[in-house]
């Protein structure tokens, strides 16, 4: 997609957005993180915008080389608030965005190192008090310090939102790939490190981290005779079963159902 | 009347022309600096001209033999014509003299004339077909009023009229031959190529002899990566060095280039005689609606502008050209080794394309995924380099791990994740243990060369790569390298070595397979069955032939195995590209035809049932040109095929064992 393509005017609007150090899933280099770059792509295509990207973490040079991943989209610099490994970084993001005061914070829905839960983001929100948006795909239009975005669905399907800024959204694969990291501004961008306390995360140090297996898929066995049935079944996604779709729901009702889904499948007791 | 008349004439035109000079030189210094020896390449610079440019001329012996007697009469009739006309020295041998040099430039003239009658397209219209006549007037105007000098006629021959005709004639004729030279005439290219000749970047393309491998010197040159805050790659025409710009001057837009560019041919948007020009525009600043050539194919003329500082590629188009243009070129050479004026196309392609990479990162389709593909995991594909032997699991390869030295280094290059291309390398094994050659491969320490990386401007991760593979290779000790992929031979041999170091060189011997099977056939280390296959034609690769000179031992090796090789109109230096060089299916630029249909249409008008080719790209670029078509082998399936194994090779699956000579050892280096 050309680089100045503009989905939405966005004038004004400060942006910050979240990094991470990525990690090859064959190789494991370090790289820019796909779904950070998606968002940092989000953010570089809402004119008018200023965007500023905060990374928590190490300084050292296989990180900057991934974070100048980053840079090489076209920004000038990044904001590098330096922490211990193994550090809990909410407690850093969490002053860093309070002080800075963006209106919309973006990044990608897990890290590709570490925990990878994919927690932060609802960590953040919750200690600064701001809605959470998941799957953003695209940013339509932003006035009055009311964002109207489209929400990812699975499926191809999306949902108009009205969200009150400042909020925190993430985005996964469903939005727009990241355009090309250039040699040349990945160089010359500038590092603003900042030196911060860290807290180490206790429940981290008693993990035992072990590269990821692939996990064995059964294979459905399909007996037709033509070949495009058999195709349409391989390429089918399964449709997970039952389930069901609330529309129109309290969040009471939501909450309720979805406490006794987990009550059911033995996630709460 | 004409004796007062001739020498204002000729010295105000000679002031102009001086005057326009400088300002002309002024155009190139706009460029960035390059270091060269100005007086050493003056002094080269005839020889230069009459021996290395005629050679080139000299494939259009029409041209070449009208060019001589042109432009050769025209140097010794302007210098005569200074002497007599302009300080006035009426000696009659020297009008004698400068009547015979008129004469021979008129009768030139009348040659050039005849090719303007039915230019063919790849010709340039406009003022070009107005130079036969002002050659003609000059010639015949300077003749006449020379005619009395040489006491032919009586000096007040033919009264006033004659006289004004003569003056005027003059005056054409001085107009267009001298201050057409420096204002931007036709005539341009006698000065600027002259120059330029003298000031080449690449003087080494005028060592003798002349089809050597240094005097291709066809490897791209390193761009320089350390200065944090310098712009890499060109972005305006002001970013070229001086002596590219003044290279562009010195087209004289005869479009040889035009008629071999595959791309062209293709029609994709890309020709690069209009590209050099419009190189020359952004030099001086202009649109480009006095070009009168063939224009980009699907582009037309007049809505492209540039400037000195201006950008050459705009993300909106529109500036100087866009960005397909440059994206089209396979990088074949054919319009270099085409090119009279020796301009270096390729170099200048490249130089755009790298800041198209890496300031813009703008690398289209499929580009930006192929290079960080090619950053993450070595290979264009991304496919995971500890799978690299995979395909050999069977085939018990001696590794350099193990080995730590071998006579014969084997590249295999990123064919190895290419089933098609699987089938070339197990046969260039069988070959390789028929002749019990000593060998071993670097297995998953080898990485990709570099080639594509470097082809589509990502300077940076060319470099990375060399240099990795440079460090790999300085832990083991063998004496050549070999391969069966024509970029990796041409990347290895003439492109690392700039980024070796003193304690770690990068000068190889590197062999293309088909030179070390020759070899090998020579030395009787191979026996072959007789042919019974139907006739075969063979495709040189550009990255083997024109960029390497290396035509003869792919032939070598399929006539020893008894095929008589039936040549297409299209072969040796003028051989048409496959299509797969230069990242071109990689950014995939659309046109009315694809370049390996065309490619195999030349196959076809030769009749052979197979035709054989020596490198990965080439066997796929050819083998997804749909059937009916010419089988495709690789040189080194042929010979495995042909192989009789057993007889004078004794034991040969067990070679990693089987004791070397010890000769291979002292041969190599580190
Ligand atoms: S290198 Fe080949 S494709 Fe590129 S401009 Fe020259 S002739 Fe055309
Ligand atoms: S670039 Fe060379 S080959 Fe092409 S038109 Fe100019 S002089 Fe002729």
């Amino acid at each position: 997609m050309p680089p100045d393509a503009q989905s939405s005017s966005a004038t004004g609007l400060n942006v910050a957005v979240l990094v991470s150090i990525g990690r090859h899933p064959l190789t494991a280099r370090t790289r820019r993180a796909d779904q950070d770059a998606r968002a940092v792509e989000m953010a570089l295509t809402l004119s008018g915008a200023s965007v500023s990207l905060m990374h928590a973490g190490q300084h050292d040079s296989d990180n900057e080389e991934a974070i100048r991943g980053y840079l090489g989209m076209g920004i000038d610099e990044v904001r590098l608030l330096e922490q211990m490994p193994q550090a809990d970084v909410v407690p850093v993001l969490t002053e860093a965005l309070r002080a800075s005061a963006p209106q919309l914070v973006l990044t990608g829905t897990r890290a590709e190192t570490g925990e990878a839960s994919g927690i932060l983001p609802y960590l953040l929100a919750e200690a600064l008090g701001w809605p959470v948006i998941n799957g953003l795909a695209a940013v339509e239009k932003v006035e009055k310090g009311v964002a109207t975005v489209l929400q990812a669905l699975p499926r191809g399907k999306r949902r108009r939102l009205r969200v009150r800024l400042p909020a925190i959204a993430t985005v996964d694969t469903s939005a727009p790939a990241a355009r090309q990291s250039a040699f040349g501004p990945a160089r010359r961008g500038e590092f603003d490190v900042q030196p911060h306390a860290s807290e180490a995360d206790s429940a981290l140090t008693q993990w035992q981290i072990q590269p990821a297996r692939k996990r064995p898929k059964r294979l459905k066995i399909v007996k037709s005779s033509s070949a495009r049935d058999r195709f349409k079944a391989a390429a089918a996604k399964s449709d997970g079963g039952g389930g069901q779709t609330l529309n129109d729901v309290t969040p009471e009702q939501g909450a309720e159902a979805i406490f006794k889904l987990l009550r059911e499948e033995g996630v709460l007791r | 009347m004409l004796d007062i008349l001739l020498p204002i004439l000729i010295f105000s035109a000679l002031l102009l022309t001086v005057i326009g000079a400088v300002r002309r030189v002024r155009l190139w210094r706009q460029g960035r600096p390059s270091p060269v020896d100005v007086v050493g390449g003056l002094l080269k610079m005839p020889r230069r001209y009459l021996v290395d440019l005629h050679h080139i001329v000299d494939r259009d012996k029409y041209i070449s033999k009208t060019h001589v007697a042109t432009a050769g009469g025209f140097v010794l009739a302007a210098l005569l014509a200074i002497i007599v006309h302009g300080f006035g020295l009426h000696s009659r041998i020297l009008g004698w003299a400068l009547l015979a040099a008129t004469a021979c430039m008129f009768t030139g003239a009348l040659f050039v004339a005849n090719r303007r009658r039915n230019p063919p397209a790849r010709l340039s219209k406009g003022p070009w077909m107005r130079l036969p006549k002002s050659l003609l007037a000059f010639a015949a105007s300077f003749f006449i009023v020379t005619l009395p000098v040489a006491g032919i006629l009586p000096a007040d021959f033919g009264g006033w009229l004659l006289a004004a005709v003569l003056a005027v004639g003059v005056a054409w004729g001085v107009s267009e031959m001298f201050l057409g030279m420096t204002w931007g005439g036709p005539i341009k290219h006698a000065f600027a190529g002259a120059l330029h000749l003298a000031w080449h970047r690449r003087p080494e393309r005028f060592s003798t002899p002349h089809n050597a491998s240094a005097a291709r010197s066809s490897g791209l040159k390193a761009l320089k990566l350390d200065d944090d805050k310098a712009k890499l790659g060109v972005e305006k025409p002001a970013d070229f060095t001086w002596n590219q710009l003044l290279g562009f001057d010195a087209c004289v837009q005869c479009g040889r280039c035009e008629a071999m560019c595959p791309a062209f041919a293709a029609g994709q948007p890309l020709n690069p005689k209009k590209l050099i020009q419009d190189m020359v525009i952004g030099m001086r600043g202009g649109t480009d609606a006095g070009y009168y050539g063939s224009p980009y194919p699907g582009k037309p003329i007049g809505e492209h502008e540039g400037h000195p500082n201006g950008p050459i590629v705009n993300r909106a188009g529109g500036a100087l050209v866009d960005a397909e243009t440059l994206w089209s070129c396979t990088t074949c050479r054919a319009c270099v080794e085409e090119c009279p004026m020796m301009i270096e196309h390729v170099d200048a392609i490249v130089d755009m394309r790298r800041f198209l990479t890496l300031e813009h990162g703008n690398t289209p389709n499929k580009g930006a995924e192929v290079l960080d593909n090619l950053i993450a995991t070595d290979n264009p594909g991304g496919f995971d380099p500890d799978s690299r032997l995979h395909w050999a699991a069977d085939l018990n390869l001696p590794l350099m791990a193990d080995k730590r030295e071998a006579d014969v280094l084997l590249w295999l290059g990123d064919g190895v994740f290419d089933m098609r291309n699987q089938r070339t390398l197990r046969s260039l094994i069988k070959v390789l243990r028929a002749a019990e050659v000593d060998f071993a491969v670097l297995g998953t320490e080898e990485r990709d060369s570099g080639d594509v990386a470097r082809r589509l401007g990502d300077e940076a991760t060319f470099q990375t790569l060399a240099r990795r593979n440079i460090r790999t290779m300085s832990q083991y000790r063998f004496s050549r390298i070999v391969t069966c992929d024509p970029h990796s031979f041409h990347v290895l041999k003439n492109e690392y070595g700039e980024l070796g170091s003193a304690d770690m060189p990068a000068n190889y011997e590197v062999y293309h397979h088909s030179t070390f099977i020759n070899e090998l056939v020579k030395a009787g280390s191979l026996t072959f069955k007789e042919w019974k296959g139907g006739s075969v034609t063979y495709h040189d690769p550009c990255y083997l032939g024109r960029y390497n000179g290396e035509y003869e031992a792919p032939r070598d090796v399929l006539r020893a195995l008894g095929i008589d090789v039936q040549e297409m109109a299209r072969s040796g230096y003028r051989s048409r590209c496959c299509g797969g060089g230069g990242g071109a299916p990689i950014t995939d630029i659309p046109g009315k035809q694809r370049i390996p249909d065309m490619r195999m249409e030349d196959v076809r008008a030769t009749g052979a049932d197979t035709v054989a080719v020596g490198c990965p790209q080439c066997t796929a670029m050819l083998e997804g040109v749909v059937e009916p078509r010419a089988d495709i082998k690789d040189i080194a399936e042929l010979v495995a095929d042909a192989l009789v194994i057993g007889q004078s090779t004794g034991k040969t699956a067990s070679s990693k064992s089987a004791p070397q000579p010890q000769r291979t050892v002292e041969e190599v280096t580190p």
